[in-house]
């Protein structure tokens, strides 16, 4: 390092380091920008090919086959809701308390150790997390069900949830904690009753960010909830979803299926988009690092 | 005198009671959200059991040749994953290759050099990038990047680089260099993120003491990012991990024809995307054995890297909070 430093001072070329020095600022500006232009290109792409085929009957009617227009996705929104609902039933609570454990016993060991290892499954590929439900699940039952796709996503959920409930618990300040244990109120108390509500805001949003991001899965549905032409209610039967969807519609051929995909795509687009949004502006400084 | 030391030694025990009573409930709620947190690691663990069992056959017949055959055979009933992974290694690599100093820029961008409302908005747009489905990605692949791949990018190249191995063969748009360039997209904004937090990390003092000796501003930035390294690396290795992982974007562009080639512009296949093409409509139990098999491998092969990763960022930031 002393090197370096010597280096810099005894070349006296100063005008040259300057040329340097503004050219690879340069470059980190150009990178800043580059790296924005698939996102301005892919959202208004979406939202130019998605809203044109984008109707009522999108919202409302189930497919159609090929050759007769109209239909929609009505049954791929129900089912991602479903499929989505059935995730957050495993996931949230899973996610809450995990993160409480690690927040508020967080010098232990075991903490430490538990919130590695959920960073470790954060970057387990979805399409694992989707052979691991189709093994555990699809393969006893035998069949394709809604219910093996949720846990899919259950689990896919669990460590934004963590992660954002732990964050969130370690900015509530700790005169407000001392306060609570100082009137005499239990600890257990005092972390559901007090922490976590003063961080409710910021772990409800962290709940919506991992919503999206499960909503948006496709590639743990594909051998678990498998897909669906029609209405479809029951947990143990193959389910349709939006993402599933439009992968079997930008697969195939036909341009009206193409169309269909667009719009779906959209949808997802503006979902992430508004959830993002909300989440940018709730925990506005408050949390600014990666979840 | 008595009576009040009764009265006293009642209140003394009151208290210990009250507690031990608060004690107790307090073990019970550490041990409920510990059972939570439990689930965790047993859920990492159990999706290793679950694909090691359901993986047997194939393991049972192949071994570890499954890693280094190339054939790939239904009818055969003949399994071996090396296409896969070469597919898989090659993209990732490429993805790389794009991604890193791209996003060493919008890092240094971000925390060195944006005034304050840039930063925000850019940090922004940065997230919306990481939370866009990777299905959406693919299908921008499928219908724009690849066809631009076809008609402008890949001819250029060729018509300067031809004589390349690399570069040879027919552009027909979908292939290796395609799903590397969605990889690479994709894996801009957590690379930037964790080297803008890492970059974050490094005081100030240092690089006011570069200013102090004479250093320009971008010569403060790289001892910054030459402190950074071991961080950066943590970065890429975790980028490295997502890439290896993305199953639908790369599915969609990169031509799934099983094929070992030296060409760029060739259409692989993927470990991710053999498992998403194949999975649901494999019929043979030694097939489908086989695709957890590769399943399994990649599994490993993630928790590996993401382990690296996180022991990377996690002494780097450790080592900045104790200077």
């Amino acid at each position: 390092m002393k090197q370096n430093y010597y280096e810099l001072i005894s070349k006296n070329n100063l005008l040259k380091r300057k040329i340097i020095s503004m050219l690879m600022l340069g470059l980190c500006i150009t990178a800043g920008f580059l790296a924005i232009i698939p996102l301005v290109y892919i959202f208004f792409y979406t939202t130019m090919q998605g809203a044109s085929s984008l109707n009522l009957d999108f919202f409302t009617q189930i497919p159609k086959p090929v050759g007769e227009s109209g239909g929609g996705m009505a049954n791929a929104i129900v089912g991602t809701l479903i499929l989505v609902g059935l995730g957050s039933i495993f996931g949230i609570p899973v996610g809450i308390f995990a993160g409480i454990y690690v927040a508020e016993y967080s010098k232990t060991l075991l903490a430490n150790v538990i919130k590695f290892v959920t960073d470790v499954l954060s970057g387990v590929p979805s399409i694992v997390i989707g052979i691991f439900a189709y093994g555990l699940i699809v393969l006893p039952m035998q069949k394709f069900s809604a219910l093996a796709g949720g846990f899919a996503l259950g689990i896919l959920m669990i460590p934004t949830i963590t992660r954002i409930t732990e964050e969130m618990l370690k900015l509530v300040p700790h005169s407000l904690r001392e306060a609570s244990l100082a009137l005499g109120i239990p600890r257990w108390k005092t972390t559901l009753k007090i922490v976590l509500k003063t961080a409710s805001g910021g772990i409800i949003t962290g709940i919506l960010l991992a919503i999206a991001r499960a909503a948006g899965e496709t590639a743990p549905l594909l051998f678990t909830s498998f897909g669906n032409s029609f209405w479809s209610s029951s947990l143990d039967q193959p389910m349709a979803s939006i993402p599933v969807q439009m992968f079997n519609y930008a697969i195939s051929p036909y341009e009206e299926w193409h169309n269909k995909a667009w719009a779906g795509a959209f949808v997802l687009i503006a979902l992430v988009f508004v959830i993002s949004l909300i989440v940018r502006i709730s925990t506005h400084k408050k949390y600014s690092g990666t979840i | 005198m008595s009576k009040i030391k009764s009265c006293i030694i009642t209140d003394l025990n009151k208290i210990e009671e009250i507690k031990s009573r608060k004690k107790f409930s307090d073990i019970i709620f550490e041990n409920f959200t510990l059972v939570f947190a439990f689930i965790i690691i047993a859920l990492v663990l159990f999706i290793f059991y679950e694909m090691f069992k359901d993986a047997f056959p194939a393991r049972d017949k192949f071994g570890f040749d499954f890693i280094f055959s190339s054939e790939w055979n239904a009818v055969t009933e003949n399994f071996g994953a090396l296409t896969f992974i070469y597919g898989t290694v090659i993209s990732s690599v490429i993805a790389l290759i794009i991604a890193l100093p791209v996003s060493i820029g919008v890092a240094v961008f971000l925390s060195e050099l944006a005034p304050q409302i840039i930063k925000t908005s850019l940090s922004f747009l940065i997230e919306i990038l990481a939370a866009i489905p990777s299905i959406i990605y693919g299908f921008w692949g499928i219908f724009v990047l690849a066809p631009f791949m076809r008609t402008t990018i890949q001819p250029s190249i060729q018509s300067v680089l031809g004589f390349l191995p690399i570069f040879q063969g027919n552009a027909i748009g979908f292939g290796l260099l395609t799903s590397g360039i969605i990889l690479a997209i994709m894996i801009i904004p957590i690379i930037s993120a964790v080297t803008r937090d890492v970059l974050k990390a490094i005081p100030m003092s240092q690089r006011e003491a570069a200013y102090a000796l004479g250093a320009t501003r971008w010569e403060a930035i790289k001892m910054a990012l030459l402190n950074a390294k071991s961080g950066i690396l943590g970065a890429t290795v975790l980028g490295l991990g997502r890439a290896v992982g993305e199953t639908m974007a790369v599915t969609m562009v990169i031509g799934n024809k099983a094929n070992i080639s030296a060409s760029l512009f060739d259409p692989a296949y993927s470990m991710a995307s053999v498992i998403a093409n194949e999975f649901a409509e494999a019929s043979g139990e030694l097939h489908i054995a086989s695709l957890i098999y590769v399943g399994l491998i990649l599994f490993a092969v993630t928790l590996v890297i993401n382990t690296l990763a996180r022991l990377l960022i996690y002494s780097f930031t450790r080592k900045a909070d104790l200077k």
